[in-house]
Formats: structure tokens, sequence, C-alpha cells
């Protein structure tokens, strides 16, 4: 316990913005998730492990000697594809399925990625270097690189040029028919095979830019898949499905949680108190259910 | 009916004969007939949760973690200073003697079954109120969480690891530690299948399979399900624990997150075991486990490298095509010999109808 970050105000501004750049981040994994949740019903645990292929592949790029910050771009491409391949070989079997099959199902494929990944890439701890500096505020006190900076911006970019998309196009309104009812939808013509695919594809493009920017602002490792999904799980459980201004806001709220609980526990402990704070959100929302059953008793 | 009892009767003693038997008969396998006992403990208890009462846990490896590390720290807090057995590591400067160790693994043991049963029960109130997928992930977080925070404590090694003590150098006989840590886990296998299967002829079981059909129409029955869910788990919980513990001193060397909370290795083969072998059946994990065991035994060193892969491809085929698995399948083949009476005309009916 270290409450240092109390006595020092400048701290304190330092681990809110970081907190809130970071979080704007989570949300747009998490935003990928709800979607896929909402559309196919399914939970992914290989969220994460989609997060950090997709930062991979802007680290390759990275090496090729293309500056990363394109990886945005192109990682996003790659992974859509990814994600329908995934769709078609494994995830269309476990969509009407029972829930912890689809827990399972893509647990091992967690397994998979992560290994694959560690031959590929390596166990080292990769970082792309995207040299954009750092931003200073309040007579140097407070350090801000410009990549979480460029990083959040380019999250809200995606995730409003998304919310369009859903809105305008007629993927994204056959996407949202599927997600009220996919039986009237397939009734009224929709193929809902083909949307499911696209949802998984789209939700790994996300996964996609989200990898990018971790690749430039955070750091990569083959394992650290699944604190990925765990925070987007969170998420999506607090905002609720399909409620993408209480996606953003959690987010950030997550990320304030995390920056503050690596302050006062320290660093070793950042993971732990994630997880930690997953069980207490999800014993918390029991207590409250319970409450509202008694109720309608 | 009586004829049945005497089959039986031949087939389990038949069955501890051979595992009294198999550390003398495949000497050189004692480690993995050790790991085969635990590995099927495990199993048969996420079993009771997973398969009986419809409960998917990730969570019991919490249990196990626990066990591993307080029978390590009893055993050697019992006689010496904990956090400077920690702090030296690898090197030696306190020594056990016989006496001491057997005491140590004893009321460490003793610890190891009791306090994760208690926390089973604290924590169960909480935990187990949630329902489906929720309690999934929920247990999931829970023993990744624990393997976290037990890798940040410094007085049980933090992420160095904790050394437990070695088995104590006067006993000559090169054959004796492989010897006793197998019959410790065969008794504790012993123990497991009869409670498991005590819990199989009683009401107990009953109420599970209710609560895992239909909890809310269970509840409507006045069965009180809050309450034999907590029970039900505390009893995992309790061989969960001795099966760490067991493990912890077999190994002989505890990391936080690669070898107690390990959630990656054991946390997922309890549940790809029970699967694999058939949820809810007495009989079905401890097949699915013995099968599991030797083709990881006989397969891992055939793909070095590439056995996570493998684990991972096997984890998906076995879910996607063959959730029922072996006993559910043989039951489909040959319902007969599960006393399940088939209405031929029914039968007839229906594959008309496809």
């Amino acid at each position: 316990m270290d409450f240092l970050i109390f006595k020092a105000p400048m701290l304190m501004v330092q681990a809110s913005l970081d907190g809130i750049l970071l979080g704007i981040l989570f949300a747009l994994i998490a935003y990928g998730m709800a979607l896929q949740w909402g559309v196919m019903n399914i939970i992914n645990i290989a969220q994460g492990d989609l997060v950090i292929l997709g930062g991979y592949i802007a680290y390759t790029i990275y090496l090729w000697g293309i500056h990363p910050a394109w990886g945005v771009i192109i990682s996003p491409i790659i992974m859509f594809f990814v994600g329908w391949g995934l769709y078609k070989l494994v995830i269309n079997k476990v969509v009407d399925r029972d829930l912890f099959i689809s827990i399972l199902a893509t647990f091992g494929i967690a397994i998979v990625f992560q290994q694959l990944m560690n031959f590929i890439f390596g166990a080292d701890v990769v970082v792309a270097q995207s040299e954009y500096g750092t931003t200073m505020l309040f007579d140097n006190s407070v350090t801000l690189p410009n990549s979480k900076i460029f990083s959040a911006f380019i999250s809200v970019l995606y995730a409003v040029a998304l919310v369009i998309y859903m809105k305008k196009s007629r993927l994204g309104r056959a996407i949202r028919a599927t997600a009220q009812n996919a039986r009237a939808a397939k009734i009224l013509g929709v193929d809902t095979e083909k949307v499911y695919a696209a949802t998984f594809g789209i939700n790994a493009a996300l996964c996609g830019i989200a990898g990018a920017l971790i690749s430039i602002t955070l750091t990569l490792h083959p394992y650290v898949g699944l604190p990925y999904t765990v925070r987007s799980f969170m998420i999506v459980i607090v905002a609720g499905l399909g409620n993408l201004p209480a996606v953003a806001v959690s987010g950030m709220g997550l990320g304030l949680f995390e920056e503050f609980a690596d302050y006062i526990l320290g660093t070793e402990f950042r993971i732990g108190a994630v997880f930690l704070l997953l069980v207490l959100i999800l014993v918390y929302r029991r207590f409250k259910l319970s409450r509202k059953r008694e109720y309608l008793k | 009916m009586e004829k049945l009892k005497q089959k039986d009767l031949i087939l389990y003693s038949g069955l501890i004969i051979l595992g009294l038997a198999a550390p003398y008969l495949f000497s050189a396998f004692k480690v993995q007939l050790t790991y085969l006992c635990v590995l099927i403990v495990l199993a048969m208890t996420w079993n009771l949760q997973g398969g009986e009462m419809g409960y998917n846990t990730f969570g019991n490896i919490l249990f196990y973690g626990l066990g591993m590390y307080l029978t390590a720290s009893v055993q050697v807090g019992m006689f010496f200073p904990l956090a400077e057995w920690t702090e030296s590591g690898g090197e030696k400067t306190f020594v056990h003697t016989t006496a001491q160790y057997f005491q140590g693994i004893g009321v460490g043991l003793l610890v190891a079954a009791i306090i994760p049963t208690i926390i089973a029960g604290a924590i169960g109130y909480a935990i187990l109120g949630l329902r489906g997928h929720y309690f999934a992930i929920c247990t999931l977080g829970l023993g990744i969480a624990a393997g976290e925070i037990a890798g940040g404590i410094e007085i049980i090694g933090a992420g160095q690891g904790f050394t437990t003590p070695p088995f104590p150098a006067e006993i000559v006989d090169a054959e004796a530690r492989g010897k006793f840590f197998y019959f410790l886990s065969f008794a504790l296998l012993v123990g497991t299948f009869v409670f498991v299967k005590y819990i199989y002829g009683s009401r107990f079981r009953l109420i599970l399979n209710a609560i895992r059909d239909n909890e809310d129409k269970a509840e409507a029955m006045g069965i009180q399900t809050m309450k034999y869910k907590i029970v039900g788990w505390m009893c995992s919980a309790f061989f969960c624990g001795l099966a760490g513990g067991i493990m912890g001193g077999l190994i002989g060397y505890i990391d936080s997150t690669d070898v107690a909370f390990d959630g990656r290795e054991m946390g997922v083969f309890m549940v790809l075991m029970a699967i694999l072998g058939g949820k809810g059946t007495l009989w079905g994990p401890v097949i699915g486990a013995t099968l599991f065991h030797f083709f990881k035994e006989g397969l891992w060193t055939l793909i070095l490298g590439w056995q996570y892969v493998a684990l991972g491809v096997l984890i998906v085929v076995i879910v996607v095509y063959f959730p029922e698995g072996l006993m559910g399948w043989l039951r489909e083949k040959y319902p007969e010999r599960f006393g399940e009476v088939i209405d031929e005309k029914d039968r007839k009916a229906q594959v008309e109808l496809k």
C-alpha cells in the first residue's frame, strides 16, 4: 500500500489522464465484445488474443520499416478475414449452443492463438516505436505520450464510424435485425449465417485496431490476452449490451481504476486487481439482482 | 440384483489390488501414476459441480492452489521461520528430520483440506448465486486473481516460487519418495471415489440434479438450493485442497501461476477430462482422466513444443463435436446397459418423423 498519490495532486492528474486515455482503448475492445455477444450470443474468451494478434500484425509492419500507425488500417483488414475464417471454422458450430460451450471452445482457440504467436513472434515483450514524442503539461510535472492521445483519438474515430455504419448501411441493419430476432430476420430474407460471419469479422477487426494501438502505446506479449478479454467482459456487463455511451464511460472508469490501483497497490498487483474487480462486480450484480427477485416475490 | 453386487465387488477389489500393485508393477512410472490419481480426483470433484449441479466452474483450481501453498507453508512454518525459508530459495539452511517431515506433511494436509473447505463455504453464498456463464467467468477470474495475488506475496516466495521441503535424506530407499506420494494420492483417490459414489446413491445427488435441470422449480419445490450448492462446493474444495497438497510435495516447487493456480493447465484439464469421459456420470471422469493422461503422456513428448496447440485443438474438438463425452456416447449406443428402457415403437415413429 502506498498512498503517495493522494499527497501529490500532480500524480493524481497524471493517473487520471492515463486512465481515461487507456479506458477509451478498452471501450473499443468492449464494443466488439458487446456486438458479438448481442448478435450471436457467444462469449469470446479469445477476444484478448485477437487483440494481441492485431498488435503483432502492426508490429510486423513496423519491423518491415513502415510506420506502425499504418497498423490501424492494415491490421483490421487482415483481422477481419481472420475473424471470418474463425467463424467458418469453429464459431458457427457453437452459436446456437449452450453459452458454456462457446466459453470453452473459445478458450481452446485462445490457447492455440497464444502458442502460435509464441512460435511466430517469440516470447519477448515487444513494443513498436511510434516516435510521436510526449506532451508536457503543468510545468512538465505531467507527461503524456502523444501516442496515447493518438490511440484515444483513433479509437473514438473508429467507434463513431462503426456506429454510423451500423445505423445507415444495409449490413448494419441486417446485423441489428438479427440481434433483435434471428428467426424473424431469417424469414424476412436476411442471410443470418453471413451476418454472423460479418459480425465476428467486424469484432475481430475492432480487436485488430485496438491491438495496433496497443502495440504503440503499451507492450505486446503472447500471453497477455486474457486480461483484455476480462476487461472487455467487465465493461460489457457493467454497461449492458448495446449501450454505447455507457460502454465508453465504464471503459474510462476501468482505466481510472487500473491506474489508481497501479499507484496504490503496486504494479505487481495490477492484473490481480482487475480480476478481483471482475469478481466483485459480478458478486455485486448478483446481490442487486437477488434483491430485485425478492421484491418481485 | 445380488449378482450385480458381486460383480461390482470383483471389479472394485480388482481395481484396488491393481492400484496397490501398480507402483511395483510399473516402478518407473510412479510419478505418472500419482499424477493420474490426482487428475482423477480433480475430474471427479469438478464433475460434482459441472456435471451434477450444472455450475461450470473454472474456480476449483483456487482450492487446489490454496491446498498446495497451505501444505507447504504449514510443513515449513511448524519448525522453521517461513519468511527465511522462502528468502533462502534453493539453498537449504534448514533441514527437516524424518519425523518433522512426516509430522509437517500430515498437519499440512489437514490444514489444506480444512481451510479451502471453509473458504468455499464463505465465498459460496456470494459466488454460487451467479447463474450460467456469469458463474463460469467469475470463477475463471477468481482463479487467475488468486494466482496473480499469490505471485505478489513475499512470505510465500512471491514471483520466485516456493521450494517445498525435500524428502528426508535419512531414508535410504530411493524408491520411498515415489511410493509415499503414490500411496498418499491413491488413498485420496479411493476416499474421493467412495465419497462420490456415496453421493451418487443419496438424495443429495437428486437435489443437485434438480438444481441443474431447473433451479427455480427446485426452489419452488421447497429445496433450499443455496444450502446444497454451497455444501456441494465445499465437498469439492475439501478434495481439491488435499490433491493440491500432495501435488505440491511431489513437484517440490511451487510457482504461483505455473504450478499452483495453474488455470491454463490443471484448471482446464479438469474440465476437459470430465467432459471427455462424460459429465454427470460416476465413471465418466475416471475414464476421461485416464484416457486424457495416457494421451497426454504418450503424445506430449512426440509433439514437443506443439503440445499447447494440440491441447487447444483438443479442447475445441471435444467441446464442439463430443460434448456428451464417452459415457454419453455409450449411453446413446447401448441404452439397455444403463438401465434405460426404450420404447421401440416410439423410436421408430421418431425415425419416420425425421
